[in-house]
């Protein structure tokens, strides 16, 4: 029987990707394992491989066609004396492709692409020309600026200079500045950052990158105990410049070990500063912002995130203040607070709730620690009801913390209790299912913020 | 040299073979046409598997990491073939190999892959995260290295409990440059425990070669400052894996103390789905593929001997085939797991 070649799934985040190049041509006999097309993913250009013996009897998707949905059929191979157009249109997928995905895996776990926020505060770069930009091309600018600007900047961790980046975030780094500023690491999570820690005392100022935050549980010994408290411990003569980056938060379908959100951890320590961006402009600004830093700056990514785009300010120097949060959307009814990944439910309640005749402010903390309290009490004593958006557990989490200085500096302006919406208490799961029941939705906080505004 | 103590040593016919080694490890003993035909079948049920995972992968079926065994299923398979009824496993995340090779059910195992309840975790830990108490498989564990320090564990409850039984405790080249490897090695040889630790070298850390990362690449000496002794082996043949593991189990078994074997391997896949693999070239692939492939060293032997003829390997494949699509099946239609599954487990 002839067999569909679909196009594959080559990432946790890939639902489409662009056919670039097919290597073997109709009636090239293939065998498994050989390479019969080229594709690009949202990080790389990757190999398909035939899975079974025949001829490739057609080709169902020419080359360079862009946003090929995963699962399309692009191919078909035939055995031996079989007609390939007995199998090519109208898609006759194999039984395993027609039961593939159940509804659950069908739609992603999370949000997909939030439309581009307004600015509704005022920004000084309003009238500037903006470029889109990815938040991974972003992050990569900034490290590339300021790389340029300060010889002592250099970028250490896995992967981050011949392979370009787990997540591609370093991307041409090693090219432009070289093996001796871009530096490959063994997997020694714990040595590096001690090391990193150690360099940065000693005047230079890394930027170390954790392929993922989970993997910086390795190290968290030497970013408490050796970065955070040394300038502290020394009586103010051992600064200690240094950024450690990289994805935080839950990732797709990884599992509870690559799955996490660190948020609270890091903020929870005094000698740290803690950053976590939602937009392209906002990594771009406050990285090079966390660079030029003179404290050790704990910068937290979200890997959904790297490939999403928004404009970013085409100016020579974008700097974006630590320490300020952004209102991302103005209202009066109810204020939802969030940060990074949190802000695409945020932004997206606000739209559902807009339509029900609530108008949601929405706070972009953008920075955790210094926590800019003074921004969003001024946004309660407006509209007296807060929801706060997290996506990581709930108990002594970052929404209580912002939960307790409201009640501390708004107490009489509250109309209602804050409310949480959090990831569940658990550890996350890996089934498909499950995993969206573990993290929040956008319903859960219209729900909340509903209920906070009695309405 | 107090650290490269040597085991008993093992009579062997003597032969010339391919060798993935850089050394000439000497002659190899024979496993006879019984063994030889279970390492066979149990390769085979690997390389299948983990092929159809791989289909299942680009389907969408199964999502995030998956990391495929295929290429170096001779390490396992010959561990286990040496290993006894008690024995501890314990791996990182490239795990499906090892689960299949202690004889877990392979439509469990492919329905955790699909995060389907009948999945060994109930779908909740996914291709990293899966354990059986009862074939003695514990993990399946994500953070590189964690194992380690977790097998040692094992080892020190087995001595612990006075049993004769090791733990067979895997990681990779990269996984060896982690701290807690050296924390581990030096408690395991302080305190004698029961510990093999297997270093399954295929050559690169994700896109990483070993001598990119690694002072001293020779891994089996990297016990040499905790007097733990250790050798290099043919990760690719079955048969050198099997002697090895005879030979080091005893010694773990008698009490004294934890072993290094680096299995010198490869993997011919990416290092998960999602790698592009530009750090090495197709030809590399291909002349491990071609020169030393466990499946087919095995297949050539098995006809040589003639121990059966063609048809009875291709039936053979028929059969690892079939088992290997019933899993498929089953992980394809088992439903998810119930929605109440999201809270339970947390404690007990
Ligand atoms: C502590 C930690 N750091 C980084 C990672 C990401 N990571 C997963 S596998 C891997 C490479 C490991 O290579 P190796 O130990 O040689 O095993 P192999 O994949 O070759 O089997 C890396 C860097 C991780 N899972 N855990
Ligand atoms: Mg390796």
């Amino acid at each position: 029987m002839p067999t569909q070649v679909l196009m594959p799934a080559l990432s946790p985040t890939m639902e489409k990707g662009n056919l670039s190049k097919w290597i073997k041509q109709e009636g090239d006999k293939v065998k498994a394992g050989d390479v019969i097309a080229e594709i690009e993913t949202d990080k790389a250009t990757m190999e398909v491989e035939a899975v079974d013996e025949g001829t490739l009897g057609k080709i169902l998707v020419p080359a360079g066609t862009a946003d090929v949905a995963v699962n399309t059929p692009i191919a078909v191979i035939v055995a031996d004396g079989e007609d390939a157009n007995a199998a090519a249109s109208p898609a006759q997928p194999s039984k395993a492709a027609q039961s593939a995905l159940p509804a659950a895996v069908a739609t992603p776990p999370v949000p997909a692409k939030p439309s581009v926020p307004e600015f509704a505060d005022e920004d000084e770069h309003a009238d500037v020309e903006h470029v889109t930009m990815t938040v991974r091309e972003a992050l990569r600018d900034a490290m590339a600026e300021e790389m340029r600007r300060d010889p002592d900047i250099f970028v250490m961790g896995e992967e981050v200079a011949e392979y370009q980046g787990a997540y591609k975030v370093t991307q041409g780094l090693l090219q432009e500045f070289g093996a001796a500023r871009v530096v490959d690491t063994p997997i020694t999570e714990h040595g590096f950052a001690g090391l990193g820690v150690g360099a940065a005392l000693a005047g230079l100022k890394p930027i170390v990158e954790f392929m993922t935050f989970n993997f910086a549980m390795q190290a968290i010994d030497h970013i408490i105990n050796s970065a955070a408290k040394t300038l502290y411990m020394s009586g103010g003569q051992m600064g200690c410049p240094i950024v450690f980056r990289g994805p935080n938060g839950p990732a797709a379908r990884v599992g509870a070990q690559h799955s996490q959100d660190y948020s609270a951890w890091y903020s929870h320590v005094p000698g740290l500063t803690v950053v976590a961006p939602y937009t392209a402009a906002d990594a771009k600004g406050l990285l090079k912002s966390a660079i030029r830093n003179p404290n050790p700056v704990i910068f937290l990514e979200n890997e959904i995130l790297y490939g999403q785009s928004f404009p970013v300010p085409k100016v020579d120097d974008y700097l974006v203040p630590i320490g300020k949060a952004r209102i991302a959307r103005q209202g009066a009814d109810v204020t939802l607070v969030a940060w990074s990944m949190g802000m695409s439910y945020a932004l997206k309640a606000a739209e559902a709730l807009a339509g029900q005749g609530i108008e949601a402010e929405v706070i972009d903390l953008r920075t955790l620690r210094p926590m800019d309290t003074e921004t969003v009490v001024a946004s309660v004593k407006k509209t007296g009801r807060c929801v706060v958006v997290e996506e990581s557990w709930p108990q002594s989490g970052v929404g209580a913390e912002i939960a307790a200085r409201i009640m501390e500096n708004a107490f009489d302006w509250l109309d209602a209790p804050v409310a949480r919406v959090s990831g569940k208490d658990v550890p996350m799961p890996y089934a498909a299912n499950l995993e969206k029941l573990a993290l929040p939705t956008v319903d859960e906080v219209v729900e909340a913020a509903r209920a906070v505004a009695y309405r | 040299m107090a650290s490269q103590k040597k085991v008993a040593e093992t009579p062997a016919p003597a032969a010339v073979r391919p060798s993935i080694l850089p050394i000439d490890a000497g002659p190899v003993q024979e496993l006879g046409r019984e063994v030889d035909l279970k390492a066979f079948r149990d390769m085979l049920l690997i390389r299948r598997f983990e092929e159809k995972a791989g289909q299942l992968y680009g389907m969408g079926l199964i999502g995030g990491f998956c990391h495929l065994y295929i290429g170096q299923e001779a390490v396992v398979v010959g561990m286990q073939l040496a290993s006894k009824e008690g024995d501890q496993v314990v791996t990182g995340y490239r795990d499906h190999g090892h689960m299949l090779a202690c004889g877990m059910d392979p439509r469990g195992v492919m329905a955790e892959l699909t995060g389907r309840r009948g999945g060994y975790s109930k779908g909740k830990g996914g291709s990293m995260h899966m354990f059986s108490r009862e074939k003695n498989f514990f993990g399946g564990h994500g953070i590189v290295g964690a194992q380690v320090s977790l097998g040692t564990g094992f080892a020190f409850a087995n001595r612990y409990r006075k049993t004769d039984n090791v733990c067979l405790t895997y990681f990779g080249d990269g996984a060896a440059n982690q701290g807690q490897v050296y924390e581990s090695f030096n408690m395991a040889s302080l305190w004698k425990l029961p510990v093999i630790y297997i270093i399954e070298n295929n050559r690169y850390a994700m896109g990483t070669s070993v001598a990119r990362a690694t002072a001293q690449p020779d891994l089996s000496k990297r016990g040499a400052s905790f007097n733990i002794p250790g050798e290099l082996v043919d990760g690719m043949d079955v048969r050198a894996v099997k002697a090895a593991g005879d030979r080091v189990l005893s010694y773990c078994r008698s009490g004294e103390g934890p072993y290094i074997l680096e299995m010198k391997t490869y993997r011919y896949r990416g290092h998960s789905m999602s790698d592009p693999a530009k750090y090495r070239t197709r030809e590399e692939v291909e002349k491990v593929r071609i020169e030393s492939d466990p499946i087919e060293q095995s297949r050539a032997r098995i006809l040589a001997n003639g121990w059966v003829d063609e048809d009875a390997l291709k039936k053979m494949d028929a059969d690892v085939r079939k088992i290997v699509n019933e899993a498929a099946e089953f992980a394809t239609y088992d439903p998810e797991p119930d929605a109440s599954e999201l809270y339970t487990d947390i404690l007990r």
